[in-house]
């Protein structure tokens, strides 16, 4: 893992960054309160509803849920798929063939109960 | 740390290297977006920006004057730190993804050997499917520290779109790796050298004139992957983070000025990352149809007589072809946002759900069966 550098980039973007919008805040200047409605969130001429009385469907915490059950799924997949072809040659080819597709016949069971569930209905 | 160098010099160049392929990134974007409004106007039977210099292209020069002009503003109800720290935090896992792409063969000068990308990464996959995804939390942050109730809606629906593509995006390569069996996107582009050859049930299939690419061997992974980073990269068909006509403008309703053109940059940034993987795993990244990169350096070296000359010719080349597939796609993304209508959000989730999932999985499925009958299975 090249940290180093992954680190310097990180530093040099983010100093970058501060440097254009200083940058930006020096030649436009900051913006003068000439009235409340300049500063308040946007709305198209109704009074202003903040985030706090907004309301959040529930189905993308469900979606967050599902995706992190399905990713970490998938990742299991990855280090598998990399060496069948070793394991092929290795001769355990059958074994590690078999056993995925167990596992991946209770990932699609998992995905047909997800939809049967109804837990991806948006309405 | 060796992959970085190990004397002062190499390591001086290899994060000289990464500042240059971030910048490389940056000033990518104004042309982009030239060839954007260009090219959507030409769709369109309009003229688009004709005015500021010749075909318009100084026309990013006066923005970029409009940007640096505009009074900096943050909303009384939103969160300062946050609304300040999102627009620069956007550039970073683009720019970190981007890096670990290669982009040439690795120039050879003297004993010294530079790769041409910003660092070379073992995991390559793994590593920037990881580090894009990042994404989902900048727009989060500008979503929340706007304070807006139509930012952090669209907050949200980007988040929840980023996540669930994702998972077809994470499928659709297992067949990939499969066929390669390696994480390193060197490694990679190295199997794709040369002319389409391969052995399956006994038989050796080889063609004279067809290159040896991903495309070949998954069509379908192919085509789901390149679908889901439209998803990704928040583009038409799947922009639904900034539905205009319900959300204003989605997470970045409250931005305005130069804070604004950095999530534009983060976003172009994410398309170059799409074109690069979809140039790297199915289109032999920076090889040459049907040549290896030995054949061309021959051949340079035949032309030029000097070993130092056909080396940095041979790392131009290819850099030339690179950037030729990179710019195709970069295309591809240009012409279907002002091809097709954007989705519903039900079914922007219906399609990744239950559709592009399943097909990625059975094509995973159907790779590794090939794969493994191929090879037991002899007529």
């Amino acid at each position: 893992m090249p940290l180093g550098g992954v680190i310097f980039i990180t530093v040099f973007i983010s100093v970058f960054g501060y440097i254009l919008i200083r940058l930006a805040r020096l030649t436009g200047g900051t913006a003068k309160k000439t009235s409340q409605a300049k500063f308040d969130i946007y709305e198209c001429g109704i009074p202003v509803e903040e985030k706090k009385d907004t309301k959040i469907s529930i189905k993308f915490y469900l979606t967050a849920i599902l995706f992190i059950l399905f990713d970490i799924e998938i990742i299991f997949m990855y280090p598998w798929a990399a060496n069948f072809k070793n394991f092929i040659v290795s001769g355990a080819g059958p074994f590690v063939f078999v056993s995925m597709f167990i596992f991946l016949a209770i990932f699609i069971f998992g995905l047909w109960w997800e939809i049967k569930s109804k837990a991806l209905e948006w309405d | 740390m060796t992959s970085m160098g190990t004397t002062g010099f190499e390591i001086t160049v290899n994060l000289i290297k990464t500042v240059l392929v971030f910048l490389m990134m940056v000033q990518a974007v104004p042309i982009l977006v030239w060839l954007e409004r260009r090219g959507s106007a030409f769709i369109q039977n309009r003229f688009g920006p004709n005015r500021v210099g010749p075909l318009g292209l100084v026309q990013l020069l006066a923005d970029a004057v409009k940007f640096l002009t505009k009074e900096d503003f943050v909303p009384e109800k939103g969160s300062r730190f946050m609304f300040y720290a999102a627009p620069v935090f956007a550039l970073i896992p683009a720019a970190i993804a981007y890096m670990a792409i290669p982009m040439s063969v690795p120039l050879k000068l003297e004993g010294a050997t530079f790769l041409i990308q910003g660092f070379e990464v073992n995991v390559g996959i793994v590593f920037v499917l990881g580090v894009s995804s990042l994404a989902a939390y900048t727009i989060l942050m500008a979503g929340w520290g706007s304070g807006s109730k139509y930012s952090l809606m669209g907050a949200m629906r980007a988040s929840a779109q980023i996540i669930s593509y994702e998972l077809a995006l994470g499928l659709s390569i297992v067949g990939v790796i499969l066929i390669y069996g390696t994480f390193n996107l060197t490694d990679m582009i190295n199997a794709q050298h040369g002319a389409l050859s391969f052995s399956m049930f006994g038989y050796t299939v080889s063609s004279a004139y067809l290159p040896n690419w991903g495309i070949f061997y998954q069509p379908i992974g192919m085509i789901l992957f390149f679908a889901a980073t439209f998803a990704e990269s928040n583009r038409l068909p799947f922009d639904l983070a900034e539905g205009e006509a319900e959300l204003v403008a989605g997470f970045h309703t409250e931005y305005g000025g130069f804070k604004m053109l950095m999530f534009f940059i983060g976003e172009y940034g994410h398309m170059m990352i799409a074109s690069g993987l979809m140039a790297t795993f199915f289109f032999g990244g920076y090889s040459i149809w049907n040549f290896t990169p030995q054949q061309v350096y021959e051949w340079l070296y035949g032309l030029v007589g000097s070993e130092l000359l056909a080396n940095i010719l041979n790392t131009v080349v290819h850099f030339l072809s690179y950037n030729l597939k990179f710019a195709i796609f970069l295309w591809i993304f240009i012409w279907v946002r002002w091809t097709l209508p954007r989705f519903r959000y039900d079914q922007l989730m219906d399609i990744g759900w239950k559709t592009m999932l399943p097909w990625a999985l059975a094509n995973a499925m159907l790779t590794a069966t090939l794969i493994f009958a191929g090879s037991y299975f002899i007529f």
